[in-house]
């Protein structure tokens, strides 16, 4: 109806602000860090000013190729656990009463409040042999003695799904929330039980929303490293154990950098695919 | 499922009550529906039609009270296993669906084979006028179209009953009323017990064999369209159908009624004694300007004159609560001025009662 007229520089102005944040805070930041990563390392030391290609060559051996992958397979792994818990729990919680609905979605977005070194160890505590859930269970008779359930892979995505479902409820709610209920109405009128109205209907519809809350997750939780490093071995730590080893541990801060600017741009790709053949597949059907 | 008849889609409400929380919105309605009939529910917000509606449909379970269908009782029945078709005031379309998967989503659900439901979705789109359109998506549709998809989408499993919960509001008044009459004939020529959910006297009065008019989760009155409009339950009954004179007055018994100091008679109802209401619709009434007859009769200030073309309407100050709007068709219409003396005459036969 109304047209796209020219923004204003008043408009501008207004745009100022937040863009002169972004690029204070993070495209400077982001740049010294491209910067850095061709920085010499000092042994013993901090590091100087160069130009050396020692950083990015070392990337390239196969352990942190390796790694890398692994980041990556485990984050898209906790996005699809996670969406396919958070879709069908936030759908629901959207259908539910005003005050019931409110109650719940307090206490999971309370879950926010909570930094990751404390749900890393809290559940580094639950899953172990000393005091977790596993003594209730011998307690009430189903296993015979306590089992530690960490480290393991399974212990790094359960902590994982745990600090992202949060983010990934709250990325679904709104929407959900604006789905008409006429539709789901209208889709059992004509024959769907609520199990296939859900399948046929408000899956279909949320599709976009789906991709963009496991998107999100695999986004967020690439970039956790207390999770795989409380919970899981060696193994299983994602490319983010290695950054934050490098650059605090080993105060190699180069090569940290170099590390965590491949991360980034294989998880843009990753992002970039995916984006990509979701709506190429909208389009053909 | 007993099946007594060939017309099918006759519906019995048995006691009716829904209550949310604190809130009553329907409050015990008895009815029997005659198949193959358009029944249209009318009255204001909130008087409960479309919970009634919804409550049909299976989408609102009755607190209280039994709904039959053709002598099953589908009260205990969840919505998908009812046989009814739908069309909801948002017309709910599905948007991932162009119009073809739209209509023949029904079938699909019943694992209908892929030829006889593009068969079927060609049969309906052709039924509402939307040949050729089966591969739009619902974005690229008006607003008419949009109805008519939803329309075809809801007949297209042959459901018993079809419900309307006003779907043609969201469009704009000429395409209404063409689409009140599309409806209907549609409605004629399938021989489909519909209901249709309307706040729109006009609309109701153009589509339905039956009105049901409600007000506050009650049922107010039942009837033909043009009975309910001529001879009104109540004075809510008389404004809610077209617009009334209400005259308050005392009747004696014997067919005269005393409104304000002017003898009236009235035609029906002659033996009522008491205060009384007596409704007029403006077109009944007339105006007098010269040798106004002694009975029925108030004097009055004209106080506007509108000029509709059609429709030629004159308020009329006659000292009552509310002015007295009369109306005439422009042949035959006296011509006054704003501010003239007149006498309206209201004759007996125009003079309906409703109590109170």
């Amino acid at each position: 109806m109304s047209q796209q007229e020219r923004p204003s520089p008043r408009t501008y102005g207004v745009l100022a602000f937040p863009v002169g944040m972004l690029v204070i805070f993070f495209l400077i930041p982001f740049g010294i860090m491209v910067a850095t990563s061709f920085y010499h390392r000092i042994e013993g030391a901090f590091y100087e000013p160069a130009f050396e290609l020692a950083n990015w060559q070392r990337l390239f051996q196969p352990v942190f190729l390796e790694r890398a992958l692994f980041s990556i397979g485990i984050c898209l792994l906790a996005g699809f656990v996670c969406i396919v818990v958070a879709f069908p729990f936030t759908y629901f919680l959207t259908r539910m009463r005003r005050r019931p609905q409110v109650a719940l979605l307090i206490v999971v977005l309370s879950a926010l409040s909570l930094s990751e070194v404390i749900v890393a160890f809290s559940w580094y505590i639950l899953l172990g042999r000393a005091s977790g859930v596993s003594n209730i269970l011998v307690w009430l008779g189903v296993m015979n003695e306590a089992a530690a359930y960490q480290p393991s892979f399974a212990a790094v995505l359960l902590g994982l799904c745990y600090i992202a479902f949060p983010y990934c409820v709250l990325t679904l709610y709104p929407q959900l929330t604006r789905l008409d209920p006429e539709i789901t109405e209208a889709a059992q009128t004509l024959g769907a039980s609520p199990w296939r109205t859900f399948w046929t209907v408000v899956v279909p519809i949320a599709r976009p929303l789906i991709v963009a809350g496991s998107l999100l997750v695999f986004v967020f939780t690439l970039g956790s490293y207390i999770i795989a490093f409380f919970l899981g071995r060696p193994e299983h730590w994602t490319l983010s154990v290695f950054i934050a080893d490098q650059a605090s541990a080993n105060a190699n801060v180069p090569f940290a950098a170099a590390m965590a600017i491949f991360l980034t741009v294989l998880s843009l790709l990753v992002v970039a695919a995916v984006v990509l053949v979701e709506s190429r597949t909208r389009r053909l059907t | 499922m007993s099946r007594r008849s060939d017309v099918r889609g006759g519906l019995k409400l048995e006691g009716l009550v829904k209550r949310f929380d604190d809130v009553t919105a329907v409050a015990g309605i008895d009815l029997e529906l005659p198949p193959g009939k358009l029944i249209s529910f009318l009255g204001p917000s909130g008087c409960g039609k479309t919970t009634l509606l919804r409550m049909i449909a299976g989408l609102e379970r009755p607190t209280e009270g039994r709904i039959f269908l053709d002598d099953d009782d589908i009260t205990d029945r969840p919505a998908y296993t009812r046989d009814i078709g739908m069309v909801f005031q948002s017309l709910a379309l599905f948007p991932h669906l162009n119009v073809a998967g739209n209509v023949g989503y029904g079938l699909r659900i019943r694992g209908a084979e892929k030829d006889r439901i593009s068969s079927r979705v060609d049969e309906l789109l052709t039924l509402v006028s939307l040949e050729g359109l089966a591969d739009r998506r619902i974005q690229q549709l008006s607003g008419g179209q949009r109805q008519r998809v939803a329309t075809a989408r809801a007949l297209a499993l042959e459901p018993r009953l079809f419900l309307l919960d006003e779907p043609l509001s969201a469009l704009d008044a000429n395409l209404r009323e063409q689409l009140q009459v599309e409806l209907r004939l549609l409605q004629q020529q399938l021989g489909i017990t519909t209901i249709i959910v309307t706040h729109d006297q006009r609309e109701a009065m153009t589509m339905s064999d039956l009105v049901v008019v409600m007000k506050e989760g009650r049922i107010e009155q039942v009837g033909p369209p043009l009975d309910v409009y001529r001879l009104p339950s109540s004075p809510f009954v008389a404004g809610f159908i077209g617009r009334t004179n209400l005259l308050r007055g005392e009747a004696a018994g014997d067919g005269s009624v005393d409104v304000a100091g002017h003898p009236f008679d009235i035609a029906g109802e002659a033996d009522r004694t008491g205060e009384v209401t007596l409704s007029v619709r403006p077109e009944a009434a007339l105006l007098v300007v010269e040798g106004a007859p002694e009975r029925n009769v108030l004097p009055g200030t004209v106080v506007f004159v509108r000029d509709l073309g059609e429709l030629f309407e004159c308020f009329v100050d006659c000292g009552m609560e509310e002015h007295v709007i009369v109306a005439g068709s422009p042949r035959d219409w006296v011509p006054v001025q704003q501010g003239a003396q007149v006498s309206v005459h209201f004759p007996a036969d125009a003079c309906v009662v409703v109590v109170p």
